[in-house]
């Protein structure tokens, strides 16, 4: 299909170490689609940020991608080097990250840091720049966008400030925008302001949207499709409905199952046993198997299956059935 | 009976900057009120929960309760003793050994230093009691195992951290656990294990909690009884049943509206407008009334006191 904006084929993250080599990511593979919003959900450690961090190049050494290919818009990109990716970073991928704080410039005025961007990236005259600073600021909602382009980001509330990131993250215009946990550090009422925002701007500009979060209940309300990560594995991929309404892997049965629910009352909530396997302990076969109810002598000799569309990475998946 | 109560309680921080630098811009004292007016009572042996987000007050009621901060005005009395305002010492240090804390970060409320034996029974070590073989029972009680009692904090995972921090909290045996957002810090299935513990641990040893916690869900699943805190002004008392089914207060509708849905596929929410007041300044009359949909005149003016409707305690002029 034409319009598949990023493809992830087998992707490994490795990570050498004195005890040996962790993966963090091993062998992910999904697609994301112009205008979609695609959920990666898991635990943290689970490597999903990991997987993000590896499609715009931002792995810290000695991580680094040991297999697979990551294409954006056709073009392989995993093997870009220096300045190719830099022109890449920011002009065709956009980033927001969990702290808005931290991911600005204290000393630069927002302004400034929108119109770098954008003379990095686009040809355009600063006063040009200027001008879609302004705009860019009015399309994320900041009132009086016009006097507040001077202000420096101590001076915004948390939520503007995650606003001011997803401007400048759209401002060159990227084909595919990465929010790591764009939310987790913002209220209730905030995240739901921001969650409208980005919801808003994909449709209108057909942007592909790679939404990294552990909040089932943000994937459920924002996400088109989702992939759920355990131990730096796909556990299950598929349109956001039928995974958390009818999850076929047991580890996405589990996570929905153990958060509480209006509807539960004060019953006790589902349990999954243990703990998500340090990354230099992942255990043979399917890595979800000590923890697993249904777990058969195949689950712990075999690795779990590859993983299509629609399917989970399980021997044994789970019958359609609703979650209560 | 209640366990606790809590009158008119009132903390204010001076938030001002140094006395040179205000004489020389010529500026006032700031005053920020955390927590203003706050009224409830706690019930023996149930769960009471303060929901709010950032900045709306509920660890700072959270530290008055166990008297870590003294209240600016007003009282919290535990079981008719105040701790802030008793001349008695040993009514003090009786009450007190009734009374502990778990804090959100399991991380940075264990010392590194110390084996998790000497952390669990330090409570009891501390008042001269007799401690022998006390941590490895309760270390067994939270689910873990006696041979954990030899090792340090470093071992273990967020979600073990955390069962260590409530086996604390249980040694000196107290009637009382103020839990400030104990599972915040956890991911979802191992906050679904604290959860049961924490409510197994509630039948066995007849505890009272305090919950404080900013998601819905939590203490929607937990509360017998539910405080919403908004600016540090309690808006809206209930039983999770009513202030989920019959919310009253526009806050509080607000705050339910906005919250992600597990079955909200594709839901296209309004947005609340605006966000929190700064606390500094807080707008005159109703602290809500500059986001609230319904807001009127009286509003504006004079601030609302909080009043029965049913089972309901609700701080609005208009709600009915």
């Amino acid at each position: 299909m034409s319009d598949i904006v990023l493809s992830i084929r087998g992707l490994s993250v490795e990570i050498p170490n004195r005890a040996g080599i962790v993966k963090p990511v091993d062998g992910v593979s999904y697609d994301i689609h112009a205008g979609e919003i695609l959920g990666v959900v898991g635990e943290s450690g689970a490597g999903k940020s990991m997987a993000g961090n590896a499609v715009i190049g931002l792995l810290t050494p000695p991580a680094h991608i040991a297999a697979g290919e990551i294409r954006l818009n056709g073009n392989r990109i995993d093997l870009l080097k220096g300045e190719d990716m830099r022109r890449l970073r920011g002009k065709q991928i956009g980033m927001v990250f969990q702290d808005p704080l931290t991911s600005l410039n204290p000393l630069l005025s927002i302004g400034d840091q929108l119109t770098e961007t954008m003379l990095t990236h686009l040809d355009i005259s600063c006063g040009e720049a200027n001008k879609r600073a302004i705009a860019a600021l009015e399309e994320v909602g900041i009132p009086g966008a016009a006097e507040r382009i001077d202000s420096y980001p101590h001076e915004f509330s948390g939520g503007m400030r995650q606003r001011v990131v997803i401007a400048l993250a759209l401002c060159a215009e990227p084909s595919l925008i990465i929010a790591d946990e764009p939310t987790t550090a913002l209220d209730v009422s905030v995240q739901a302001q921001i969650i409208a925002l980005l919801k808003r701007l994909c449709r209108d500009r057909g942007t592909a949207v790679m939404l990294i979060t552990h909040d089932m209940g943000v994937i459920a309300e924002a996400a088109d499709r989702v992939a759920v990560m355990y131990a730096g594995r796909l556990a299950e991929l598929g349109n956001v409905r039928d995974v958390l309404t009818a999850p076929r892997h047991p580890y996405t049965f589990g996570l929905m199952a153990s958060t509480p629910l209006a509807s539960q009352g004060k019953a006790r909530l589902h349990q999954i046993e243990g703990a998500m396997p340090r990354l230099n302990k992942v255990p043979e076969g399917c890595p979800f198997n000590p923890r697993c109810a249904y777990a058969q002598d195949k689950c712990r000799a075999a690795p779990a299956p590859q993983i299509t569309d629609g399917h989970a990475a399980c021997w044994f998946p789970m019958a359609v059935e609703k979650v209560s | 009976m209640s366990l606790i109560s809590v009158k008119s309680l009132t903390r204010v921080f001076d938030v001002s900057k140094p006395w040179l630098n205000r004489v020389i811009e010529r500026r006032a004292k700031s005053l920020l009120t955390a927590v203003s007016e706050v009224d409830f009572e706690v019930a023996e042996r149930s769960t009471y929960a303060l929901v709010g987000e950032s900045g709306s007050g509920k660890s700072t009621i959270g530290r008055m309760l166990v008297g870590l901060l003294t209240p600016t005005s007003g009282r919290v009395e535990i079981n008719g003793v105040s701790l802030a305002t008793e001349t008695d010492a040993s009514k003090i240090d009786l009450i007190r050994s009734d009374i502990q804390m778990i804090f959100q970060d399991p991380f940075a409320s264990l010392n590194p230093r110390w084996r998790v034996r000497d952390i669990i029974v330090e409570p009891v070590v501390a008042r001269g009691g007799d401690a022998t073989g006390l941590a490895e029972k309760l270390l067994e009680q939270v689910g873990l195992s006696a041979l954990d009692a030899g090792k340090f904090p470093h071992e273990f995972s967020g979600g073990q951290r955390q069962r260590i921090c409530i086996a604390r909290a249980l040694s000196s045996e107290p009637k009382l656990i103020v839990c400030d957002e104990p599972t915040s810090a956890l991911d979802v299935s191992v906050q679904a294990q604290v959860l049961n513990l924490m409510s197994d641990l509630k039948d066995n040893f007849g505890l009272t909690y305090v919950l404080i916690s900013h998601d819905l869900t939590v203490v929607q699943h937990m509360a017998d009884r539910i405080g919403v805190l908004y600016l540090g002004r309690l808006v809206e008392e209930a039983s999770p049943e009513d202030l989920f089914a019959n919310t009253k207060h526009p806050y509080t509708k607000m705050l339910l509206e906005a919250a992600p849905r597990m079955d909200g596929f594709g839901r296209e929410v309004q947005p609340p407008e605006g966000e929190i007041p700064d606390p500094i300044n807080p707008p005159t009359g109703c602290a809500f009334h500059p986001r609230c949909p319904i807001s009127t005149d009286i509003c504006r003016k004079d601030r609302p006191v909080m009043r029965s409707l049913n089972n309901t305690r609700v701080a609005c002029h208009l709600a009915e």
